[in-house]
């Protein structure tokens, strides 16, 4: 059997993307000291951060603070301190993380987290979203407001749902004015529609990287690294810059063949979020087998840019409203995530599906077994279906899903032996 | 003259039917005309009926339904509703439909649409987006143009043309149900030892499976003779039920409840029936009626979102009308809307000072030992606080 291999990303991005990160705090510790900036309270899915922007307000978002925490091995205390209020063992622990480290006064960095000027909660798909949201208004007696965002249940978004949502789009500018007192800066909010164009299409071009051999960088556990910067930076100057950056990075590595291992062995498409408080552990299972993710539906929570969508500055509110409506997987229906994985394995060229059940996440799960006989059946490609979660590190079993995944990667290597015998 | 209890035995047995033999009795009775199921909580089932078609209100497989394949569809962690309804479709019990209706009450109910839609391509299978933000101006007219779309897919299906006045008189027969559930809940608030819960709930649920038409005159019925029947009080405390809005509990669990000393004065089984607070206007345009009333005049439940009234004084405005010395939670297990609002709920409960207790059910469940020694504990608690 392989050994065990550790692996590192190799490159500068790694480091550029925690710097960017911790600033991102420090802004937050700021405005708790002294007021300044406005803050407000997002989600990351199909999000409408460039109102924030036109208004020099900065997001919080507590799904990057809960998975801080729980990479950082510390999500089990405030996940307790919430379920001794009354928070039930199914309920998404993110959620309960969230709210434990607002009761127990515990942030990712150990700065301070400011009382948002709005909760605003773009509902996009996740219905958890709006209890959460709910919860922590009541917490925080900060106000709130739901965006409704219509479910994608055809392939396109109609145009009442488009109009339904610039509407509420427009409502929103108006509660921001009130809010911080500042008028509506429509040629700040075209600036910032036009910095998420750029930072789209460069991640975008980054994730096309990923369907050569050797992918320059995977595309789960790597992407998810870039991920901080790109919700928190996705419409500003300091995001274009970084994922230029990043681009070229990822350039050099395919100009000079470096893979993410010195040999990649195999191709993954991973469905699902990862078990934040095993992250590495979980990371270095895959390493272990120079099993490399090429393309992965979690890393398109924040938008899914690869198929060509982007934002756009001649239509700022429309875009907005159809990023929300159908550029993010979460507001995608369920039969176009298994047409999205199905492109992913055909045009990335995969060996495998990975699916990660995640107890907490009913959008993402539910239904999983049934995705997977669609991809063994229907596509005829081998998956591997296993089990956790993604904060609450008690259903991780290390050994378990260890096996599994060994016993997965030894069936692999086995049919592309016989495939190449034959 | 209708003899109540067989009334109510009629009706338990009509809703334990997994073979749907009331809907096919009306499939035959209407040849060519379609029957359109609808996954709870709530659907516009009066746009339903102008479409000429029979709305049926599913409500899972209860405790007769063996899962053998729908357990490796869906896994750990989802409640049983979910996976009991793709299992009625899978083992061919859902044949008498030609569509499905669901909305936006929770992830596992969505993806279980789309699921459904792969699995069974011959069924019609919509979604429709009922709004969350109803403080929004734009959620009525949202919502309108999501009713016209059904309306069209109805039309299409079915070839029957949706008129206003077809949709008018649906709405008049709906609102006639209502306020008969409603006299019927205000009845069993009033005397709770006429009326037991259980029996007012399948006299209710059984309206999921039958024309409005007929549930009306059921009700009317029932109601008649409600006024004569005798009762005896009984030493209960009054008990509101909250959180089974959805997923239904066994019936064995109703009736326990009852008999460890609880008036259950009121309750959210089934709670799509009683869907709106008043009528749903019948002069205006229907559709916009009928979503204006979605919007502004629906009774508050865990799977529609208004911040402009918050759930938790809905709960606590409902103790207060029914008098109630206490709220039950009746929660299905993994159903994570009822368990979010638990939390609010209950803290709202313990600032009014209203008891609780959390009682966490599967509508498949067989063994009560333990739930029954809670409930008897909690009601002994009361009566000798
Ligand atoms: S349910 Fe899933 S998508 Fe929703 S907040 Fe929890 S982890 Fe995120
Ligand atoms: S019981 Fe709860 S979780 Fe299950 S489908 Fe109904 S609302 Fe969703």
């Amino acid at each position: 059997m392989p050994e065990v291999k550790q692996t590192e990303y190799r490159g500068s991005i790694h480091q550029r993307q925690k710097d960017l990160m911790l600033k991102w705090y420090e802004r937050l510790n700021e405005a708790a000291e002294t007021g300044t900036p406005p803050t407000a309270s997002l989600m990351i899915s199909g999000n409408c951060v460039e109102l924030l922007e036109a208004f020099g307000a900065v997001p919080i978002y507590p799904e990057v603070n809960a998975l801080q925490l729980a990479i950082r091995h510390q999500s089990l205390e405030p996940i307790l301190a919430a379920e001794e209020i009354g928070y039930a063992p199914d309920n998404c622990a993110y959620v309960k993380a969230d709210i434990g480290c607002y009761l127990k006064g515990i942030t990712p960095t150990g700065g301070k987290l400011p009382k948002p000027d709005l909760v605003l909660c773009n509902f996009v798909g996740c219905n958890t979203y709006v209890k959460w949201f709910e919860h922590t208004a009541v917490l925080t007696g900060s106000k709130l407001y739901v965006l409704d965002v219509p479910f994608l249940c055809e392939d396109e978004p109609s145009q009442a749902a488009i109009d339904y949502v610039v509407r509420q789009l427009k409502e929103v500018v108006t509660l921001l004015e009130s809010i911080t007192g500042k008028k509506f800066d429509y040629d700040r909010f075209t600036e910032a529609v036009r910095c998420s164009a750029e930072v789209e299409e460069l991640w975008s071009q980054i994730k096309h990287l990923a369907r050569r051999t050797p992918s320059p960088f995977d595309a789960y556990f790597d992407a998810i690294t870039l991920m901080g910067p790109l919700y928190v930076y996705r419409a500003t100057p300091e995001g274009v810059e970084f994922f230029r950056a990043a681009l070229e990075e990822m350039w050099q590595k395919v100009a000079s063949g470096q893979g993410v291992y010195d040999q990649e062995k195999f191709r993954l498409v991973v469905e699902g979020p990862p078990p934040y408080p095993y992250f590495r552990t979980f990371r270095d299972m895959f390493a272990k087998w120079k099993a490399c993710a090429v393309a992965s539906t979690y890393s398109t929570v924040g938008g899914l840019w690869e198929f060509g969508a982007r934002h756009d500055p001649d239509h700022p509110f429309e875009s907005v409203a159809m990023h929300m409506l159908s550029q993010n997987v979460t507001n995608r229906n369920y039969l176009q995530r298994y047409e999205q994985i199905k492109r992913y394995i055909e045009e990335w060229n995969a060996d495998g599906l990975i699916i990660h059940f995640v107890k907490s996440c009913r959008l993402f799960s539910a239904g999983q077994g049934d995705m997977r006989d669609y991809v063994t059946k229907t596509l005829g490609v081998p998956t591997l279906y296993i089990e956790s979660d993604l904060e609450d590190p008690r259903y991780f079993a290390e050994a378990q899903t260890r096996n599994r995944i060994d016993a997965f990667f030894e069936t692999l290597e086995h049919s592309k032996l016989t495939a190449k015998a034959v | 003259m209708l003899c109540l209890e067989r009334t109510f035995d009629k009706s338990q047995d009509q809703i334990a039917d997994l073979s749907f033999a009331r809907v096919g009795e009306w499939k035959d009775r209407h040849p060519g005309a379609k029957v359109i199921g609808y996954f709870p909580v709530y659907a516009p089932v009066e746009i339903i009926h102008a479409a000429g078609m029979l709305p049926v209100g599913l409500s899972g497989g209860g405790d007769r339904l063996d899962i053998q394949h729908a357990d490796a569809r869906f896994g750990s962690f989802i409640c049983s509703i979910i996976k009991t309804t793709l299992e009625m479709g899978l083992r061919e019990h859902l044949k008498m439909f030609d569509g499905i209706l669901f909305s936006s009450i929770c992830d596992s109910a969505r993806n279980l649409c789309f699921v459904m839609k792969r699995n069974f391509p011959d069924l019609y299978t919509d979604f429709l987006h009922l709004p969350h933000n109803p403080s929004s101006t734009a959620s009525v007219d949202f919502l309108a143009s999501e009713y016209r779309r059904l309306i069209q897919e109805l039309e299409r299906i079915g070839g029957h043309e949706v008129t206003e006045a077809g949709l008018k008189n649906a709405i008049a027969l709906y609102n006639h149900n209502r306020q008969l559930i409603r006299h019927l809940y205000a009845l069993r608030a009033q005397k709770p030892h006429v009326l037991r819960a259980w029996e007012s709930y399948v006299l209710v649920r059984a309206g999921n499976l039958m024309p409005v038409e007929e549930h009306n005159v059921l009700l009317e019925e029932s109601l008649q003779e409600l006024t004569q029947r005798p009762g005896k009080p009984r030493d209960s405390i009054r008990v509101v039920v909250e959180g089974a809005f959805c997923e239904q509990p066994p019936l064995d669990l109703i009736k326990l409840v009852e008999d460890a000393g609880c008036y259950l004065v009121d309750d959210d089984f089934v709670i799509g029936r009683s869907w709106f607070t008043e009528d749903v206007p019948v002069n205006g345009d229907a559709v916009h009626a009928l979503a204006e009333s979605y919007v502004n005049r629906a009774v508050y439940s865990s799977v529609r979102h208004d911040f402009r009234a918050p759930r938790w004084e809905g709960l606590a405005e409902k103790v207060k009308r029914s008098r109630a010395d206490a709220v039950l939670f009746l929660i299905a297990k993994f159903c994570e809307p009822a368990y979010f609002d638990y939390v609010l709920f209950k803290q709202k409960l313990e600032k009014i000072g209203v008891p609780h207790l959390l009682l966490e059910f599967e509508e498949k469940q067989f063994t009560f030992d333990r739930v029954r020694t809670e409930v008897e504990t909690f009601v002994e608690s009361l009566v000798f606080d």
